[in-house]
């Protein structure tokens, strides 16, 4: 795998993407297969026991997922290319590691204020918008998820501090 | 004609100034409750309850059945916009809506769709009218093995039609029962794939994986594109829906088998998602240009509409004869009519004719209203995608973890939606199909329950899958439908060897 | 339109949106508890089923009758057989502001699943009703009796006859393992999801009988398709007035009556989270008096033949006490337990 590395501007090249991920899958299967055997996979006097039906599943999971990885080894990497370049890479991480960080947040703050802060916060740094106008979509948005959800569909949302000060 | 007397008093009922407005009032609100990912017809008719027991029982069902015509018709809105599926009946809506939408055409999509809905919720209407008393029959036939049949033929109408490779195709299908599977198994009791985790015991929802995969993956291929939408050159002009309306005429056999299976599979429990998916699959077979299927061809709208919204119509047709809600949202409704002293069943068309006949005059005309509110939002929702991409995904992204968390009111779900939508973009990439996936996570779990339903009743004995012309002729439709591109080509060989005898 | 804003759906929404503005401003002059805030109510169940409705109904009378300052938030955990909604209120100690309505599946999804949690893990506040179970046959096939109906199924063999219910290891095939028990016959039990879809599975014969709620099967015994054969409670229904053409539910004998000695009914009652305080409960129960004592209250009950057997306190821990063990051992013969 190491002469991947010398494509241009490659960051992680198709065949070892495709070989990482039909391995995991791989593994899922077997766990699947594991779990279902544990819980009784027979086939019992009226029809199939509980584990049976995903027992299967998994064994096929595992079939497909070993088919595609002996492929993938044995397929030219030059052919394939990349499976994501550097750049691509950074834009999907940019949007990705906020989204990440954002849903984290959301166990503290509430939802609410979670997601005012990310849309300031994204529209600023990808969009560079200006804080005032990140502001005016961030906030307005929000009051309104708020009310719709806690006030008049009464469905309550995660909340925080925020929302706390207000008796919600 | 009986009907027709009825029909002309049910409209009587419904047509009072009050009446109307509530039809408006509900359509509006269950457009609302459609759009947003999550917040499903059954939760809005569900959270509304309460607040119309105050009525008279005809007005407040009126206006939560609106409610769910109007969410019927939301669904559609941001699979078409964003890709991501309102309501698990619009994933197959966007198969096609998507690109379309992509493509500059955001006002024709939303047109088809809307006008497919109304056409498949129509003919669900006109069948509740004249047909009720024989449909009800024929939903008794369906025990288990039948129901087991419908899903296989759902499935087979369905798959053996991606260009992927094969074994990544049969990989995606099976991780998706795989995850069916987690959480109560309803024959035994047992919790499965669970290891002793709390959180997995509900088991996967299909609308969080969903908007995992489709909704933030979708975002996350756009952003590798360099932010390649900068607000698409979406043409907007009212005369859209005319346009769009001059060349729906002709998808007029799709509209008739949409409509159909949409009936079919909401009479006898099938429910709207799996029809819309059957439907897809059968048109892209019979189609003239199956290649264009998923590239935002018209069809590919038409028909999962169509299907979806005549499945969630003809739902309600179970719930007043027989008492058996056809959907969740119709489940809900039906408490709503215990509780205002109406009792469903075969007996509500005679005690309560003039509620009945109200309710159904109510169809149409809430359909009719649905289908005025929807078409005049068209400008103003095609008018979203001209909002620069760095404005709109974070408000994407945040409608995302909403929809996810009130799916099961849990934050283990909205970290869940995470990991599928980066599980999307990886499969997008190696071409793993998703919607094998998908549909397998829909279907699965229900299909083999009653498969081992039917088992259970037939002590063991496979026979049971052909045991009457009914369960028989659907098993074996499903057998050639799957079979069919082996047929076609075996059929090529011959009818080509003779050729060139 | 002027007349049709001041309706009664505008006033209830209104009503909800001005609760949170009433109540912030008025707290301090009571004494005893009262939430400041909206209320959770868990549901253990899906949307649309038993105990689902039963709580929508409760929101909906205590919203119109304002028995609550502050709103009521009906809230659907049904994962693993309710242990989500359970685990949720087990894990809230001392929240006051979480209240959960149960079914049998208090009992049930411990023994059966394994998953750790006790109706000691929760405040029991009280008893709202007890909801009964009917035997069910086909009127098509005409059995004149419990007893007629047990006899042609002990005839045709051991798992020949199909008894449909909802859900599996749960109430509906406890009571099947408990007929089986009082009467020698064995059945094969199909699980389903929900009540309705097996009321009309009985209807199209792909099941032979059910133990269906009343309120579940009371359409189709009133079009005539189904017989109710008997009631599996040792007193009959108190209900008098005529459901079906000739009958009403006290009509329906008991199972001891028919011979065939059973019975079962499942709790609807209401808890609280651990660790809450003797205020909070007693605000609850005095909220729940009034609701009880309405008329939507009194007619839901009577639709659905619910038993009226309201207890709180200690009376309500000692009946819990008694139904946990009941179920334990009803399900440790049934060879039910988590292993």
């Amino acid at each position: 795998m190491q002469d991947n590395h010398n494509n241009e501007g490659g960051a992680i090249s198709q065949k070892s993407a495709e070989i990482v991920t039909a391995i995991i899958i791989t593994l899922f299967g077997a766990i699947v297969m594991w779990d279902s055997n544990r819980i009784g996979a027979g086939w019992g006097s009226d029809g199939p026991e509980s584990g049976s039906f995903p027992f299967y599943v998994g064994l096929l999971i595992v079939i497909s997922g070993i088919v595609t990885t002996i492929s993938a080894f044995r397929a030219d990497s030059k052919e394939l290319g990349d499976f994501v370049e550097h750049e691509q890479l950074r834009m999907v991480m940019a949007v990705l590691i906020p989204s990440i960080v954002y849903v984290a947040v959301i166990g503290f703050t509430g939802i609410y204020v979670a997601s005012a802060i990310f849309i300031i916060a994204f529209m600023m740094w990808q969009g560079k918008f200006s804080a005032i106008k990140s502001i005016l979509v961030a906030v307005p948005v929000n009051v309104f998820l708020f009310f719709m959800f806690e006030v008049w569909f009464t469905i309550p949302l995660p909340k925080g501090p925020l929302e706390a000060m207000f008796g919600y | 004609m009986e009907e027709i007397n009825a029909l002309m008093g049910g409209f009587a009922v419904a047509l009072t100034w009050q009446n109307v407005m509530y039809m408006f009032i509900g359509t509006i609100l269950g457009v609302l409750i459609g759009t947003l990912p999550g917040l499903g017809g059954a939760n809005g008719v569900a959270i509304l309850l309460p607040l119309t027991f105050s009525m008279e029982p005809t007005s407040a069902i009126i206006m939560l059945s609106c409610i769910y015509w109007g969410a019927l018709f939301g669904g559609a809105i941001t699979s078409i916009l964003f890709n991501i599926p309102g309501e698990p009946w619009s994933v197959a809506t966007t198969f096609d809506g998507y690109p379309m939408a992509q493509k500059g055409d955001p006002g024709t999509a939303l047109t088809t769709a809307f006008t497919s809905s109304f056409v498949g919720a129509f003919v669900a209407v006109l069948m509740i009218t004249f047909l009720a008393p024989m449909v009800a029959k024929f939903a008794l036939k369906f025990g288990p093995a039948e129901f087991f049949a419908v899903q296989l033929l759902t499935f087979c109408s369905f798959v053996g039609m991606s260009k992927e490779p094969p074994f990544k195709t049969i990989a995606a299908m099976m991780i998706g029962f795989a995850l069916a599977a987690v959480g109560m198994d309803t024959i035994t009791g047992q919790l499965r794939l669970t290891f002793g985790e709390e959180e997995l015991m509900r088991g996967f929802d299909f609308l969080i994986a969903v908007i995992g995969l489709f909704g933030l993956g979708e975002i996350l291929l756009t952003m590798e594109e360099g932010l390649a939408f900068k607000g698409t050159e979406a043409k907007i002009d009212a005369k859209v829906v005319w346009q769009t309306w001059k060349k729906l005429p002709a998808y007029w056999a799709t509209f008739i088998r949409g409509s159909l299976i949409g009936c079919w599979m909401g009479v006898t429990p099938g429910g709207a998602t799996p029809a819309s998916f059957m439907s897809y699959g059968i048109a892209k077979k019979f189609a003239k240009n199956p290649a264009g299927f998923g590239k935002g061809e018209m069809e590919g709208i038409v028909a999962p509409e169509t299907a979806a919204h005549a499945a969630g119509t003809s739902a309600l047709l179970p719930m007043l004869t027989l008492g058996i809600p056809g959907s969740p949202t119709a489940a809900v409704l039906l408490g709503g009519l215990l509780i205002w002293g109406l009792q469903p069943g075969p007996l509500l068309f005679v005690e309560k004719a003039d509620f009945v006949w109200g309710l159904i005059a109510s169809m149409y005309l809430g359909n009719i209203a649905g289908l005025i509110v929807v078409l005049t939002t068209v400008p103003y929702f095609a008018a979203i995608l001209k909002i620069p991409f760095s404005i709109i995904a974070p408000v994407i992204l945040v409608i995302c973890a909403i929809g996810s968390y009130t799916v099961g009111n849990a934050m283990f779900d909205v970290y869940l939606m995470v990991v599928f939508g980066i599980i999307g973009y990886v499969f997008k990439k190696l071409s793993y199909p998703l919607a094998p996936m998908v549909l397998a996570l829909v279907l699965g779990d229900t299909a083999e329950g009653a498969f081992r339903q039917a088992l259970l009743t037939s002590q063991g004995d496979m026979g049971v899958f052909f045991a009457n012309g009914l369960v028989g002729g659907i098993t074996a439709l499903a057998l050639i439908m799957l079979f069919s591109p082996i047929l076609s080509k075996l059929w090529g060989m011959v009818s080509g060897k003779k050729a060139a005898a | 339109m002027a007349i049709s804003m001041k309706s009664a759906f505008g006033k209830a929404l209104v009503g909800v949106m001005g609760a949170g503005l009433v109540a912030s401003v008025s707290t301090s002059a009571l004494a005893a508890w009262e939430p400041d805030k909206q209320v959770e109510f868990v549901v253990p169940a899906g949307t649309g089923g038993g105990a689902d409705q039963m709580a929508r109904l409760m929101q909906g009378i205590i919203v119109k009758h304002n028995l609550m300052k502050q709103p009521l938030v009906v809230v659907n955990k049904s994962g693993g057989a309710g242990a989500e909604g359970f685990l949720s209120v087990k894990n809230s100690k001392g929240d006051p502001y979480k209240i959960i309505i149960t079914l049998s599946n208090l009992f049930t999804t411990p023994l059966a699943t394994g998953v750790p949690f006790n109706w000691k893990d929760m405040t029991p506040v009280a008893m709202l009703a007890l909801d009964q179970f009917i035997l069910w046959t086909n009127t098509e096939k005409g059995y004149k009796s419990a007893k007629d109906y047990i006899e042609a199924a002990k005839a045709a063999g051991p798992g020949k006859f199909k008894m449909g219910g909802t859900g599996s290891k749960q109430e509906d095939q406890i009571i099947t393992v408990g007929l089986e028990k009082a009467t020698g016959a064995k059945f094969s039990y199909i699980p389903y999801k929900g009540g309705g879809e097996v009321a009309v599975q009985l209807v199209g014969n792909h099941v032979d009988s059910t133990v269906n709620n009343p309120a579940e099967a009371v359409a189709q015994w009133r079009a005539g398709s189904l017989t109710a054969q008997c009631v599996f409670d040792d007193v009959r229904l108190p209900y008098k007035t005529k459901v079906t053409a000739t009958q009403s539910w006290n009509d329906i004998p008991t199972c001891k009556e028919a011979g065939v000695p059973t019975d079962y009914q499942m709790l609807r009652g209401i808890f609280m989270a651990p660790g809450v305080t003797a205020d909070q409960i007693a605000y609850f129960n005095e909220v729940f008096k009034k609701m009880m004592a309405t008329p939507e209250w009194k007619e839901y009950m009577e639709k659905g033949a619910f038993s009226q057997t309201v207890l709180t306190g200690k009376e309500f821990a000692d009946w819990l006490t008694k139904a946990e063990a009941d179920h334990k051992q009803l399900m440790q013969e049934a060879g039910f337990l988590a292993k």
